[in-house]
């Protein structure tokens, strides 16, 4: 095999991020590629179990140190530094776990980093967007230098299981730097369907008003649907939405079946985050609004009439 | 003297409507607005407010470009940086090389903070704050939407995938600042005008020993795929019926 690809895996401690399974895929379409996972974590072995299984992966290995608890990219970078050296391609996803470590990671090895790939065409040639999608740049790289890259999470469908790569134990040699401290996150925990691979998403913007209406508005139309929540910036500005929500060129980037965009206007920074949805219908009062540019069904009108109108026929 | 050095790049305006050349060599930049990158404002606007409340004494803000950047770094000045410093190189500055730049600053400037922004909005790359952090071995805090100063530490609020992350990380470090950071302040007139006569120092690539290396050839330019302009319905019922013959629901 020609092209060794080393995956930075995503999890949270327990359970891998759809994330890599998506970075298996781009790691497949790579000709000639022998794909290896690899796992940082205080205790690996449930998340590397789960890497082990995705079909086309080859090799997992298990990086464990206690200070692996929480994926900080400045303790992370070394410990991927110090195994890539046999590797043609280090590839992580172009979440924010991904965008965070792959950089200082390309930069200990000295070597540029492809962002948002969205197809590989060859071993040294990717697409990706830049100008929040308004152009799509083919890159070169040179043969023989090392390929660091994100995956742009809207252009590849997880890899599936089923397979049973044998898992390796790699000791830490790296210095692991104590100078960047975990201190919390807060994850708004939610039955709903994440937002990043939601199959249905119903999004809302400015016009919600207030988080009150937003919340009255969206929750009980998005969970008739099962469907995630999503929202524009202005909305999560606003503080209507919490931050995470934020869809988007500077939020996420996502590629639902169906996207609903509620009181939203359709500036060029949002639709960049919608593009890649199978069918997006828009709610607007403006006729002349954007979004109806790019929505595949239309209504105009108000949507405080027409949301609740809606859930009464979705039953 | 404590410093904050500021990150900022010349970009097309985020109003600009792109357009691909239709040979495929780039995108039309000829006659259209550049800006401040809006993260690299909210960058300066935090170190400003630092300044404003004295954790810290000057503030400047660096860009490394062509000369047109001065526009933007004058700008700066008029926001109320310090002074300023433009590392003239003409074509394609990578983040690698604008990061070893910095670097190259940060070494001169003994800076304890460096504030950028998250990404660039023309290649939104997203990558110069962490390849600093890794070249400069130092703490990187990317996505920054609080930052709160103690002493010889930092406490920042990032926005990730999951909600809210607070870290804590040593100064120096590198902070990379996310759009809820702050909201950043208008020029006033008076202050261009004055803002002519702070200092703005012109240096090279090549003297500050940084190789301008252009690792990434990008050979085509695309416009993305056009959605298909889609159908108008008139009330909730012919939504309804449109999902359902769409199968979707
Ligand atoms: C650097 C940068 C990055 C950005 N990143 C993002 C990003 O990632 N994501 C993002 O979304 N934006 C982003 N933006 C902001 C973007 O430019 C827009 O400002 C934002 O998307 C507008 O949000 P909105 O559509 O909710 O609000 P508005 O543009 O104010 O639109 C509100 C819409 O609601 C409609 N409306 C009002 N009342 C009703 C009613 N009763 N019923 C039906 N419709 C109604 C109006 O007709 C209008 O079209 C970014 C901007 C910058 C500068
Ligand atoms: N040429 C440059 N000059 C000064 N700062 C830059 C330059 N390129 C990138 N930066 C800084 O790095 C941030 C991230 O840029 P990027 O990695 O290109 O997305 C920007 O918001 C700037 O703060």
């Amino acid at each position: 095999m020609s092209n060794r690809i080393l995956i930075v895996a995503e999890h949270d401690g327990a359970h891998l991020n759809a994330s890599t399974a998506k970075c298996v895929t781009c790691a497949a379409s790579i000709p000639q590629s022998e794909i290896t996972v690899a796992v940082c974590a205080a205790d690996a072995a449930a998340v590397a179990a789960q890497a082990a299984a995705l079909q086309g992966v080859a090799h997992v290995i298990s990086l464990e140190h206690p200070a692996n608890a929480h994926l900080l990219a400045a303790v992370l970078a070394p410990q991927i530094a110090a195994i890539a050296g046999p590797f043609t391609h280090v590839l992580g996803p172009s979440t924010t776990f991904g965008k965070d470590l792959m950089p200082r990671v390309a930069a200990l090895l000295d070597t540029a980093q492809i962002s948002d790939i969205m197809a590989a065409e060859s071993a040294t040639r990717f697409r990706r967007p830049i100008y929040a999608g308004n152009a799509i740049v083919t890159v070169d790289v040179d043969s023989g230098s090392k390929v660091v890259g994100t995956v742009r999470m809207a252009s590849f469908q997880p890899a599936a299981s089923g397979g049973s790569a044998p898992i390796e134990k790699s000791a830490v040699s790296a210095e692991i730097p104590s100078h960047t401290r975990f201190v919390s996150v807060s994850a708004a925990r939610s039955y709903r369907p994440d937002l990043q691979t939601a199959t249905r998403v119903v999004s809302g913007g400015r016009a919600l008003g207030s988080a009150e209406s937003f919340q009255k508005t969206l929750y009980g139309l998005a969970d008739k649907l099962g469907a995630a929540v999503g929202a524009s910036r202005a909305a999560v500005d606003a503080g209507y939405a919490p931050n995470e929500l934020q869809v988007g060129q500077t939020g996420k980037i996502i590629a639902p079946e169906l996207y609903v965009a509620i009181g939203i206007s359709g500036a060029i920074q949002h639709l960049t985050g919608i593009k890649d949805a199978r069918t997006i219908v828009a709610i607007n009062k403006d006729g002349e609004a954007p979004i109806f540019e790019v929505a595949d069904i239309g209504l105009v009108g108000d949507l405080f009439q027409i949301i609740p109108e809606l859930e009464r026929l979705l039953g | 003297m404590k410093r904050i050095l500021i990150g900022i790049k010349r970009v097309v305006d985020y109003n600009v409507r792109i357009r691909v050349k239709p040979d495929g060599s780039g995108v039309v930049t000829d006659g259209v607005k550049m800006s401040i990158n809006p993260f690299d404002e909210i960058a300066l606007e935090e170190a400003l407010r630092i300044k404003e409340r004295a954790a810290a004494e000057e503030v400047i803000v660096a860009s490394i470009g062509p000369a047109d950047c001065q526009q933007q770094l004058r700008t700066c000045l008029a926001m109320g940086a310090d002074r300023a410093l433009h590392v003239q190189a003409e074509g394609v500055v990578e983040p690698l090389v604008a990061a070893r730049a910095l670097l190259k600053l940060v070494e001169r400037e003994q800076p304890f903070l460096v504030i950028l922004g998250k990404q660039a909005i023309d290649d939104d790359n997203s990558q110069t704050g962490q390849m600093l952090a890794a070249l400069w071995q130092r703490p990187q805090a990317t996505f920054a939407s609080k930052l709160e100063l103690d002493g010889e530490k930092a406490r920042v609020t990032r926005e990730v995938d999951a909600g809210l992350e607070t870290i804590e990380v040593d100064l120096p470090a590198v902070i990379t600042t996310d759009l809820r950071l702050n909201e950043p302040r208008y020029v006033k007139l008076p202050d261009i005008m004055k803002a002519k006569k702070k200092p703005l120092e012109t240096l090279t690539l090549a003297a500050l020993g940084v190789e301008q290396r252009q690792r990434l050839k990008h050979t085509r330019f695309d416009p993305p795929p056009q959605r298909q302009k889609g159908v108008k319905v008139k009330d909730a019922a012919e939504l309804v019926a449109a999902l359902k013959s769409k199968g979707l629901l």
